[in-house]
Formats: C-alpha cells, structure tokens, sequence
C-alpha cells in the first residue's frame, strides 16, 4: 500500500510539474544569489534590486510578459541553451567570446572593473602590484578571464562560485584583492561588512576582455525577441524610465561610454 | 580464457559495437580542441582529487576506529558523544557542513584581529584544510558507524580466552579485536571509498582547484558544457574502477594468508 | 522566552531565524519544503525504476541484464554532482527538442520536475540494487508455490514478492532515503532554491553565516530523525508475523 501512495504520488508531480508551455511568457534568467545593488533576495523571498527593476522596465516597454527566473550562474549560458530561461539579464557583459554562443541585446548599462582590497595594503591595479598575492574572481565572468589573462602569471587566482562569496573571503582576509564591477564594489565597501576595503582603481582597458556593457543575452537566431528585448531598452533610455530607476538606486549615471 | 568467451556472445558484441559507435560519434560530432591546451591543468586537478582522496580517507578511517570502539564498548561519556557525532554527520548533507567550516569560520576571522599574525595563518589562508578536515570527519562518520558493528561481531569468546591468557588490553586490542574488525568491514571498505572519491567535487565549491573544478574552468572559458563534463564522467568511472580493483586485491591477499 | 535568549545571546539569532520578515525563517521553511518534496518524488521516482530494474536484473534477458549493469555501474561510480549537472542540462534540452520535433511546442519543466528526475534517475540505480538483494532473500518456496497455483505474474508480484521482500528492503530503501534528502542540496549547484541554497542566500544576505547553516543542519537532522523513526514503524509492521530474525524480540 505505502508503495502504491508513493507511486500515484510521484506520477502526479511529474505529470503535472511538466505541462505544455503557457502562452508566450518569457522567462529572465538571473543569478541565484545576491548581488547587490542589481539583484538580491529579501527576506520575504522576492528578488528585488536595480536589474530587476529595469527587467520590469523593459519587459513592459517591449510588450513581453516575462518572469524573473533565478538560475545558477555557472551554468547560466547552459541554461539559456538548455532552454531552462530565455534570455539572460543579469549584469552579463557583451563579450566577443560570449557571442559566439548567444547573441546580445543592446546594452543597458555599462561600468569598469575594479580591484578592491585591504585599506592598509598597498595595492595598485596593476600585474607589478599584484605580483605575489591572492586575486578573488567570480567564475564564469570577465574578471576571471581577464585575472587569467593579465594576472595569473604572477598572482595567484582563486575563483569563487559566487560575487558574495569572494568578497567574504576579502573581508576574512583569505585573499588579498579582488577584481569586480565597479558599481557592486561601491555598495561593498560602503556597507559595513566592507568597511575594510576600499576600490584600489580601474584596470587596464582590454576591450576584448572586458566587453562593450552589459546587454540580455538571447539564444543564437532567436531575433523576434533580441529585437523586442532592444527596443524596450531603447524605450526606457528615451522616456527617462531608465534614468528614474537609476537614481533610486545610485548617485550618478551607470552608462559610461 | 574463461573472461574472453564471456565476452564473445553475440549480443555482447552488439552492445560493444554500438558503444564504439558512440565513442566515435564523440569523437567526431563534439569538440575536443581544447584538450591540449588544458592538459596540465587537469592533471594537476587529478593529482589534487587523488591526493585528498587518499589523505582523507586514511585520516577518516583512523579517527573511525575509536569512534567505533567508543560505541561498541565505551562508557556512556564515551559512547553518547561519538553516537551524536556519527547522527550529526551522516543527519546532514556534506555540503553545508563544508560551507559551514569553511564560510561560517571565515565569518569569525575579522572579529579575531590576532589570528593573521598567528602561524596558523598561512594554513588557514587555503582552502584545502577546510576541505580536508570536513572530508575527513565525513569518512570518521560514516565508517565510525560501520566499525561500530564490526567491533561488535568480533566473536567474544577469542577475546575471552585472550584474557585468560593474561593478555595485555592494549595487546589484544591491537593483535585480536582490531585485525577481525577490519577484516570484517573489508568488503565494505571499497564501496565506503567509492563514495567518499564521490564526494570530493563538492570542496570545488570553495575554491579547491580538484578535477572537477578544472571541468568548470575549461565550461566558462570556452562555453563547451557537455564535453568536459563527459571526460570527467569517465576520469571518475576509472578511479573508481581501479579503487574496486585494488581492494578486491587487497580482499584476496588478506583472506589468503589466513 | 526573550529574556532566556536575551541572556543567552541569542537575541539576534533569533530575529534571524523568526518566520515573519525581516526574519528568514520562513524563507528556510519554503527551501525545506521543496527540498522534501523533490526527495519525496526521487525517491519514489528510483523505488519504480529500481523495481522494474531489480526485475530487470533477475529474470530479464541477457541484453536488458547487460544493459542494467551498464546503468547501475556508471551511476554508482559517477558523482551525484556530475551526474545532476550532465541530466539537468542535457535534459531539458533533449526533452525540449524531442516535443518540437514531434510538434507538441516547448515543455514547461519547472525545478521540481527537473529535480526529481535527476535524482530518481540516480536513486534508481542504488533502488535497484536494493530491491534486487531482496527479492533474493525471499524463499524461492513461496514463489514457487504462487506458480504452482497458475497465479499470473502481475498479481503474482503484488500479492507475494513485494509483501514478502519489504522487510528485507526497509533497511535498503530507509539508507536511500536519507540519501535523497541530502543529495537536494546539491541542487543547489545548479540554482535550484532547496533548503541549502535558501540557507546560503539568507546568509550571505545577513552575513550571518553559522546562524543559518546550523538551523539548516538542525532541519536536516529532524528529517533524518523523524524518517528513522517512521522507517522503524515500518521495519516492524513489515516483519509482522515473521519469526525474529535476532532470536528475541527489543
């Protein structure tokens, strides 16, 4: 008897969890951790932050009924491919190495990397400076490729599944420096969880690397909704919607050319 | 002779044509390119996975045989402690119990200032002791629980007439009680190790570059997702493959000196 | 109430953990209700697999046999974490594209879905395993006896093989369901919000990290100790009307 619950009780949740899509709701993958300010978790279990608002923003502006999906970063492009969500708006910048996987939207905000440590270290954003120490990195971002590219000959990189993860290790003191947005490091070490560090300065350019901003990232060939995605972008630049939601969150513009 | 024939029904020869199929339909339809450049580092991976494997578990084993003893014989201030120990380990999953040594006393270090001028510093600065203790105590809780009842089955009546040899306690313990119990749990001792080479991606969550973790690199370098993960796949299917062998070996030689 | 964990320093734990926000406990209840319910369905999930496996193994023919020992070894010796990111990714994709071509449109598989699918798939192996042992253990007398009677084999199985294994299997099947409680938290490799996940966010959120994995761990244990005590209860109602198999009875 406890066997036949048990089957009736699995056939159930599969047969139901696993329905014909509904209509042509899209879903936005974002990484499943915080990451403030674009995109963190409250305690009532809403993703809430400036990304997720302008999802909102665009979704709206573009006609398309999306729903916010928090997958694992690691395996976000994966995810995208794996048609798990359909585009990917989570401060991912358009890089060549990225597009030929998925193709991007225009971008929707763009800021530089910086390296954050110790307030009593003296560290420049430089390979000579860094000669020596430990480098946190994200994986799976720009900074780890451009850490691998520029820094690993003379640093050591250690890669963490998450953002919040290498900063924690910063603030223990596991690693000397790491390398991030410049927009999320500001929050950090404003907060008082980083009140030990500050932003030690922007890295060299190396636009290959680093990219041209931060667009949604759509599976190759999906144009209808690469299109849609960019003119809803192209809509809150215009009627100021972006700007708005910007300084709710930040003093400044975060669109540097 | 005998494996040979086994090998040459009809059948099987299907099966093993079509799996060489698909290893060259791998070969040819999937991207393999990346092979060469990343070679070294994989290895280097694959020595760290061994390494912790083999450290961890001859560690683990070592802190089973008093927690073991501890359950089977001990006073209950002995026994109560390691019972808890071994529910507590095997109640909860591995992977909050590394992030939690690893994470939860990462949280502590800002509120300690003297410990980075302490010597331990530079230890606690990697990440690889956090990964080995936590493997460590895992393996101690698993088996502490197997060695538990191998200590039991040890027949009573040897170590009686030990004792009425006037035999030293420790001498017994060493020459009689220990040799049976792990002689008992011998045949569970491989699977035991399976499952633990099986644990071992989880300390790529903090920053452990293990074979797994070299997987993950070669992913977010180049966005080749299946590939990798199939040739890891296969790296963990021959180390297991071999632990099986060497223990069955090992099985062989122990019951055959008996 | 308060002023106990006033004393005791627990104060801010406490307000951590309390079930309405800012507190995060009821974030920590939803991941441990998904985590139950995707270890519930796996383990379900493995229990069919493993019996048509476990059937499979012992009187099916020579290929389904070899084929069954492929999948039993190459599960056993894979890691749960490799084997959860190859099905979750592969998966869907193949799922998805096998409906389009067959003209159906997208699949929908939320996380739960996918989830179980995983870890059934895994749990099958080790179910199989299982249920193979003990359907060996029954005496080959009674099967033979139900044969004897011309009973057919659907009912053959479901009057007798199953009722008759299930004391041998409970100890089995209680081990892989405490296995499948702890393998959701590897889900939460792949962004999936179970109750390890949930923990992480909530601590890295509050940076308060021990507070949150250890009520994570405490929850845990409850699960493994209720489910000891359940599995216990069934042990005993399996082996009613058995002789003792310790001589006398605890």
């Amino acid at each position: 008897m406890e066997l036949k619950k048990i089957l009736v009780a699995t056939l159930a949740t599969t047969l139901l969890g696993a329905g014909v899509a509904s209509a042509e709701q899209v879903k936005i993958g974002i990484a499943a951790e915080p990451y403030p300010p674009f995109t963190s978790l409250n305690s009532s279990g809403t993703w809430i932050g400036w990304e997720v608002d302008i999802i909102n923003a665009v979704c709206a502006a573009g006609k398309l009924d999306c729903v916010v999906t928090p997958v694992a970063w690691d395996g976000i492009i994966a995810s995208l491919n794996g048609q798990q969500i359909d585009a990917i708006m989570s401060s991912m910048s358009i890089t060549e190495e990225r597009m030929k996987t998925i193709d991007f939207s225009d971008a929707y905000y763009n800021t530089p990397a910086v390296i954050v440590a110790d307030k009593s270290m003296d560290i420049a954003p430089t390979p000579e400076s860094l000669a020596g120490k430990i480098v946190g990195v994200q994986a799976s971002t720009i900074h780890q490729a451009y850490a691998n590219a520029h820094f690993a000959d003379v640093a050591e990189i250690r890669v963490y599944q998450t953002q919040d993860e290498a900063n924690q290790d910063l603030v223990a003191g596991r690693v000397d420096a790491i390398q991030a947005d410049s927009i999320a490091m500001a929050g950090f070490v404003e907060s008082d969880n980083g009140s030990c560090c500050e932003i030690k300065g922007i890295v060299a350019k190396d636009e290959a690397i680093l990219g041209k901003g931060v667009g949604a990232g759509v599976r190759k060939g999906e144009d209808a909704l690469r299109e849609k995605l960019n003119a809803g972008i192209a809509a809150i630049l215009e009627n100021g919607t972006h700007a708005e939601i910007t300084s709710q969150y930040f003093t400044s513009s975060i669109f540097h050319e | 002779m005998k494996n040979w024939r086994a090998l040459m029904q009809p059948h099987r020869i299907v099966l093993m044509a079509l799996f060489v199929g698909f290893v060259i339909w791998c070969a040819i339809a999937l991207r393999w390119d990346w092979i060469p450049k990343y070679t070294p580092l994989a290895l280097g991976g694959l020595w760290r996975t061994i390494w912790i494997l083999v450290v961890t578990t001859v560690m683990g084993f070592l802190l089973a045989i008093p927690l073991g003893l501890a359950q089977a014989v001990g006073p209950w201030y002995l026994s109560a402690p390691a019972k808890v120990f071994c529910t507590v380990i095997r109640g909860t999953p591995l992977l909050l119990q590394i992030w939690l040594l690893y994470y939860g006393l990462g949280s502590l270090f800002p509120q300690i200032p003297w410990i980075r001028g302490s010597e331990l510093w530079p230890y606690l600065r990697q990440a690889w002791p956090y990964a080995v203790l936590a493997l460590t105590l895992s393996y101690a809780g698993y088996e502490g629980e197997v060695m538990r009842g191998a200590f039991s089955g040890v027949n009573k009546g040897q170590l009686e007439a030990a004792e009425a040899f006037g035999m030293p306690r420790f001498t017994m313990f060493r020459r009689i009680w220990l040799p049976q119990a792990v002689r008992n749990v011998l045949p569970t001792l491989g699977g035991e190790t399976i499952l633990q080479l099986k644990a071992t991606p989880l300390v790529a969550t903090i920053t452990v570059v293990e074979i797994y973790a070299v997987s993950s690199r070669v992913r977010s370098d180049t966005f080749i997702v299946y590939e990798p993960l199939l040739l890891l796949a296969l790296v963990y299917m021959i180390i297991a493959g071999i632990i099986t062998l060497l223990f069955r070996r090992f099985e062989n030689r122990v019951n055959g000196t008996r | 109430m308060e002023l106990i964990l006033e004393t005791l320093g627990l104060a801010k734990s406490a307000e951590l953990l309390s079930l309405s926000p800012p507190g995060w406990g009821a974030n920590l209840l939803r991941g441990l209700a998904n985590s139950l319910q995707i270890a519930f369905g796996a383990f379900g999930f493995g229990l069919v697999i493993g019996l048509f496996g476990a059937y499979g193994k012992l009187y099916g023919g020579v290929v389904v046999r070899d084929l069954l020992a492929i999948y039993t070894t190459v599960i056993r010796a894979v890691p749960e974490l490799v084997l959860i990111l190859i099905l979750y990714y592969v998966g869907t994709d193949v799922i998805n594209q096998v409906s389009q071509a067959m003209g159906y449109g997208r699949v929908e598989i939320s996380g739960v879905v996918a989830g179980i699918w995983v870890l059934g798939i895994v749990q099958g192996a080790y179910s199989t395993e299982v249920l193979r042992g003990a359907i060996q253990a029954v005496p080959p007398g009674q099967i033979e006896a139900a044969r004897a009677f011309g009973m057919p084999p659907f009912m053959l199985m479901r009057r007798v093989t199953i009722p008759a294994m299930l004391s041998f299997a409970t100890p089995g099947l209680a081990n892989l369901w405490l296995i499948a409680t702890k393998d959701t938290a590897l889900l939460a490799i792949v962004g999936f919000s179970e109750l390890t996940l949930e923990t992480r966010q909530a601590a890295a959120s509050t940076r308060a990290y021990f507070t949150f994995f250890l009520a994570a761990g405490a929850l845990y244990l409850i699960v493994t100790l209720c489910s000891g005590a359940v599995f216990a209860r069934i042990e005993k109602w399996s082996r009613r009307g058995q002789p003792s198999l310790r001589g006398s009875n605890k």
